[in-house]
């Protein structure tokens, strides 16, 4: 399994993002989201950083997994390449417990080659597939 | 499938998706149309399904793929039965441009480019993780949400004149701060006064070409003559504010029966609630990018004052790009109220609109097509074409046709850099690496698209500017 690919998109990017499990496809689409960024093996795991977070519906909750760390990067000034993903399903929803490991921009070290400026809604799907998880995500660059 | 109308209109039928409420008009010459991406076409119709859209759902030449609408985009929707929608404004709330000119000649200018390039990096920050020069509390941000560069100026930045060469003067009235989430604060708040990254931009130009002098004496453009262009927008506060709305807009979509063919077209009815929260958080991000514009002015004119004594430096004009504002437009025969979204497409009013300054009614408003990095901007002149086809309006830039992965296995930084340096323009980025997707040969050529605008009689060109020196993020 690859864990994300970027397909062919012209002004904006484009990726697929899979997992065995719920929780391993919310981590490749994040990790994705910012290699699209950065080469996120040069991203040192100095810092940890939780997020917790409600949404009525799988997808919706996705789209809010990555806008956050978007938000999170913005503020804090980090780029971030762990996260440890927890996912419950409960009555009205899903919930999201995550731990995130990165570390603050070093622009010595980390070379941007893209600004990610949100995620969009558009063509945003995620389907199981033979038991295996696929996001497909469009980020506005 | 697209229907020719005439030499530069094509038709999107209604029926190309389901629920089409208007058809689709793409103003574009023939062998820009070949260039354009199936998907563009779609999302074109995609915009015509939604409720109140007046006429049809438009795209100006440049029209490529979006998310939502196309962008190149235009829509207007009546105040009574239409709808607002995020997707037809785009993440970067107000990203636009502005244009400054000098009363410096580029012989004067030549031996100090490389200067005042390396001075404007270093004082505008730019790029991804740049912390701003301001810091402004709490009470100053309402400002900036509310008033735009009218605060920047009374804060210092900039002169009374600059206001009134702003569209909206720098100001579009509506601003609801208190709809704007502490995420778009937290935000905003650095990054005002940055230039942010991608295709952002702060260029040094020379007039390379006067197509109409009697228009171009007007904008105060002459041959040979050194301008300032500014292309920026809201910063993580505008995308911020997009991704909140974004949120609650699906909510009322559901809340509201509106059948969507495509999630980021998420919009609520005019009138409503959710409606004018968005309204006044966007106008709230709208001003803000007039802010950090007129900021940026501020400290280019310090940067050229450096080298060049008291040089004057005028406001010709700042324009956005990315937008919904109400507009007053006629409608068969009469006027009305409309709603008009403009994502990736500038207004570019006719003479005698009364939103335009005083010193250019009589002809049109300056409207300000930025090239790709290397490649002419232009200043066109907005005419009574537009008022009839457009509701206003004319394209934004050239438009991509290279995805930025095929750029970047196609080109690195440091080719692109040396290669505009061969041509004689100096440019700076936070890493060359950045400067591989923005090569200028992954866009169209701003010319041809230009040319439309010009042939159809929505706006005149006026004059080329031609870069020497770039700052990029």
């Amino acid at each position: 399994m690859e864990p994300f690919r970027y397909l062919e998109h012209t002004a904006d990017v484009k990726f697929r993002a899979c997992g065995h499990s719920l929780e391993e496809l919310f981590g490749n689409a994040a990790l994705a989201m910012f290699n699209a960024m950065t080469d996120t093996s040069k991203v040192e795991c100095l810092g940890s950083w939780s997020l917790e977070m409600e949404a009525e519906s799988l997808d919706t909750l996705l789209y809010e997994w990555l806008s956050e760390l978007l938000y999170l990067s913005d503020v804090e000034l980090a780029l971030f390449s762990v996260f440890e993903v927890k996912l419950e399903k409960s009555d009205d929803g899903w919930r999201l417990d995550a731990r995130i490991k990165g570390e603050e921009i070093d622009l010595d070290r980390h070379v941007f080659e893209t600004e990610v400026k949100a995620v969009t809604l558009h063509q945003f799907e995620v389907w199981n597939e033979d038991d295996l998880w696929t996001a497909q995500v469009i980020l506005d660059v | 499938m697209l229907n020719r109308v005439d030499d530069y209109i094509y038709e999107v039928p209604l029926g190309h998706q389901e629920g089409m409420r208007v058809p689709g008009r793409i103003f574009i010459s023939k062998s820009l149309i070949e260039k354009i991406e199936e998907g563009t076409i779609d999302q074109v119709a995609n915009v015509a399904t939604l409720p109140g859209i007046v006429n049809y759902s438009m795209a100006m030449p440049d029209v490529h793929l979006g998310y939502g609408f196309p962008i190149g985009g235009v829509a207007a929707f009546r105040e009574d039965e239409g709808v607002i929608s995020p997707g037809g404004v785009g993440f970067d709330i107000n990203c636009g441009v502005r244009l400054l000119r000098t009363e410096l000649k580029a012989d004067q200018v030549a031996p100090m480019i490389a200067n005042l390039v390396e001075d404007l990096f270093h004082d505008v920050p730019s790029g991804v993780g740049a912390k701003g020069r301001l810091r402004v509390s709490d009470y100053e941000l309402d400002q900036v949400f509310t008033r735009g560069a009218e605060w920047a100026v009374e804060a210092g930045f900039g002169v009374e004149e600059d206001l009134e060469h702003c569209e909206e003067n720098g100001h579009l009235v509506g601003a609801n701060p208190k709809q704007v989430s502490l995420k778009a604060r937290k935000r905003g708040r650095p990054q005002l006064g940055t230039l942010g990254s991608g295709n952002h931009f702060l260029e040094i130009q020379k007039v390379g070409e006067i197509f109409d002098a009697d228009l171009a004496k007007k904008f105060g453009l002459f041959e040979g003559q050194i301008t300032v262009m500014i292309h920026c927008g809201s910063r993580g506060a505008g995308h911020q504010i997009c991704t909140d709305h974004l949120k609650v807009l699906n909510k009322a979509v559901l809340k509201y029966n509106i059948d969507l063919p495509d999630k980021q077209l998420a919009c609520a009815p005019l009138g409503t609630p959710e409606a004018d929260n968005y309204f006044g958080a966007m106008v709230s991000a709208a001003n803000y990018a007039w802010a950090n514009r007129q900021i940026i002015s501020h400290w280019t004119r310090e940067v050229f004052q450096r080298y060049f004594g008291e040089v004057k430096m005028d406001l010709v004009y700042d324009v956005a790009h990315n937008v919904a504002k109400i507009e007053e437009h006629d409608v068969d025969g009469s006027k009305e109220r409309l709603y008009v979204h403009r994502k990736g497409a500038t207004r570019a009013f006719g003479p005698g609109r009364s939103e335009i300054p005083n010193a250019y009614r009589d002809v049109g408003q300056p409207v300000m097509i930025p090239g790709s990095m290397g490649t002419s901007s232009y200043v066109l002149c907005g005419s009574e074409g537009a008022m009839n086809l457009t509701f206003g309006s004319a394209c934004h830039g050239a438009g991509r046709i290279m995805s930025r992965t095929q750029a970047k296995k196609t080109y690195t930084g440091t080719e692109v850099k040396d290669a505009l340096a061969g041509r004689g323009i100096k440019v700076m980025a936070t890493h060359p690496k950045m400067l591989a997707e923005e090569a200028p040969e992954v866009y169209k050529s701003s010319s041809e698209v230009v040319n439309v605008v010009h042939n159809l009689g929505i706006a005149r060109k006026v004059a080329r500017l031609i870069p020497l020196g770039v700052s990029k993020g």
